[in-house]
């Protein structure tokens, strides 16, 4: 390596570690100033970029179609819930019947239910993965589907342990700006050193060419298992995040929607790219409260001159996101970012970060900073 | 001790018989061409001898040792490495990164030793970085290491799949199709680049070929294949004058 590529390192390290602490100040602050709505889709995003990250995982750089994720996200949410509640507020939920007398006086701390919700999504994930992981393309997609179907099913008719179709409400408020936004740091962080690694290389080369990647020596379906058991984790503890931000969960709220949601923000930030997740998150949690206006009556006005004014028509946010999502698609076929990531070479080529000796022109462009 | 001996190896699709009873036995160091009329069951005995497909009937032997039937990875691990007639490289990877798929099961990464960057992980991800640089350089990609493989001219590709097959470390090499696409001047290259990797990494190569300059002069056994069937089998020069192989290649005269 010569002198000048490992000052750019160094400085972009630099960059990495400057951008890391203005965003960490910025989310104190919004943590202060913010309002409670404001300070919830905030939160949201941060949720989304673990979500999004551990669906692009598997589809992204595994190169598996699942559609799977709403079930372990239920799973997990399920999980820190009923570890988290208080036995009072447990009896408080099950008056149709009581909940199992193993789980009532059980209560642990926000971490460990935390890690609980991952560990049980990942074991669940684990188990089907054995099966579902023989089957490629669509017919992975669909069987991860009915997977996902089938464990919401049993969440609402599993009485005694989950409340059934009543949920589960007056969820501790656990997962602050604090607690949600370390554990998106932790994914992304994990994610960046992970595909950079030798094991991340063997997830794209089995996404690129199975047969060759097993010809090389690469164990392909014991890496499937492993990279869709810690996608499954990581959607556990997104599952359990959600779950503790809005405090209320029931099964209808892990359907196949869901999943299509976390889908939508992989495909739009680029499948195969994690600075692409990251950005779609923000851009699609916001986008979806800052059309919400659209759901509501509709007046066109000059001044005080009121032009028209349309009714009510619910839905119709969702039609102006689909079509922005088409315009995307249309223009940008492979989303915002495609497979590329985000590095500071991409700045200084761009002319936007300050020159230094003219040794900036030919950065690489597949470090992730 | 053959390295390679394939004991009656018969595989059948449905109703057709693919290969049948293949006897196939290569000698360390040896270059051994596969040749035949297109659908002879050339690349499904390569397939067979790699474990893609399993054979209906018949044993494969490593090394005296019975593989037939173990996984891709397990047999590739055991030292039989292959490059594919329609070139199947990583797209999406760079031409190093190929290569360094290739060292896989050298690296041996756990998903936690290498996204926590071991130092066990690091020094043997080193190793494998230093060894794939001095393979490419062996073939004159050095110059291309940071490159997407498919941004590769085709006959680099060729040569690439090749560096990557090495990279396992293999004891024997099936080359399948090796010299197609390439021209003349590419072809002598190619033969010279096969006995060079013969002779440096101490490899037994079996080649499938229809370029029958390269194949009469870089093997020195060829087995015939027609239908599947052995039709004959020995040195070039008894190749060439075989009666049965003139007529399965030009027709009954």
């Amino acid at each position: 390596m010569t002198v000048d590529t490992a000052q750019r390192r160094r400085r972009h390290h630099l960059l990495t570690a400057a951008a890391a602490v203005a965003f960490a100040l910025f989310l104190l602050v919004a943590d202060r100033t913010f309002d409670a709505f404001s300070l919830r889709v905030l939160n949201l995003c941060g949720i989304y970029v673990v979500l999004a990250l551990s669906l692009n995982l598997v589809n992204g750089f595994t190169g598996l179609f699942s559609l799977g994720h709403a079930g372990f996200m239920a799973v997990g949410a399920y999980t820190s819930a009923l570890l988290t509640m208080t036995p009072a507020e447990k009896e408080l939920n099950f008056f149709l019947e009581p909940i199992v007398p193993w789980l009532a006086a059980v209560t642990v701390p926000f971490p460990l239910a935390l890690v609980a919700a991952g560990a049980v999504a990942a074991a669940l994930g684990f188990v089907i993965a054995a099966p579902a992981l023989r089957l490629r393309d669509d017919y992975l997609a669909i069987a991860t589907l009915g997977f996902a179907e089938i464990i919401r099913v049993v969440l609402t008719n599993l009485q005694p342990v989950t409340n059934g179709a009543l949920g589960l409400k007056g969820l501790p408020r656990f997962a602050g700006t604090g607690v949600v936004w370390t554990c998106a740091a932790l994914t992304v962080l994990f994610m960046v050193l992970l595909v950079r690694s030798a094991y991340g290389r063997a997830l794209k080369a089995i996404r690129d060419d199975e047969i060759a990647a097993a010809a090389m020596g690469v164990d392909v379906f014991r890496t499937k298992v492993v990279s869709f058991t810690i996608s499954s984790f990581m959607a556990g503890v997104g599952g359990a995040l959600l779950g503790h931000v809005l405090t209320t969960i029931d099964p209808k709220m892990f359907t196949f929607m869901l999943t299509f949601n976390i889908l939508l923000v992989v495909v739009l930030g680029g499948i195969g790219s994690i600075t692409g997740s990251v950005i779609a998150s923000f851009a699609v949690t916001v986008l979806m409260e800052a059309l919400r206006f659209l759901d509501g009556p509709l007046a066109l006005r000059i001044g005080e001159f009121e032009l028209f004014r349309t009714e009510a028509r619910p839905g119709l946010r969702m039609v102006v996101f689909s079509a922005f999502l088409m315009a995307v698609v249309l223009f940008r076929q492979r989303g915002l970012m495609g497979t590329r990531e985000f590095s500071w070479s991409m700045f200084s080529r761009a002319g936007l970060l300050p020159r230094r000796r003219g040794g900036d022109a030919a950065g690489g462009t597949h470090g992730a900073a | 001790m053959a390295l390679l001996e394939t004991d009656k190896v018969t595989m059948r699709f449905g109703g057709l018989t693919a290969v049948s009873e293949l006897d196939v036995r290569i000698e360390p160091g040896e270059i051994v061409g596969l040749i035949g009329p297109n659908g002879a069951g050339k690349t499904t005995a390569f397939n067979v001898i790699t474990g893609m497909n399993r054979p209906t009937a018949g044993r494969v032997r490593l090394d005296g040792k019975d593989v037939t039937g173990l996984a891709r990875h397990e047999i590739c691990r055991r030292g039989i490495a292959r490059t594919f007639q329609n070139i199947r490289l990583f797209r999406e990877l760079s031409v190093l990164e190929n290569v360094l798929v290739g060292c896989h099961a050298h690296v041996a990464p756990g998903v936690f030793s290498s996204a926590l960057h071991l130092p066990g992980y690091r020094r043997r991800e080193r190793e494998a970085r230093d060894f794939a640089f001095a393979l490419l350089r062996e073939v004159g990609l050095e110059g291309n290491a940071d490159d997407l493989a498919v941004a590769l001219p085709y006959g680099k590709q060729r040569r690439l799949e090749i560096v990557r097959a090495l990279a396992t470390r293999p004891r024997l090499l099936l080359l399948d199709e090796p010299a197609a696409g390439m021209n003349p001047q590419e072809s002598v290259e190619l033969m010279h680049l096969i006995r060079r990797i013969r002779d440096q990494f101490q490899l037994t190569v079996l080649l499938i070929e229809h370029h029958m300059q390269v194949v009469m002069g870089v093997c020195q056994r060829i087995y015939v294949l027609e239908y599947g069937e052995t039709i004959a089998h020995g040195d070039p020069a008894a190749i060439q004058n075989d009666p049965k192989v003139i007529e399965a290649y030009l027709g009954a005269g």
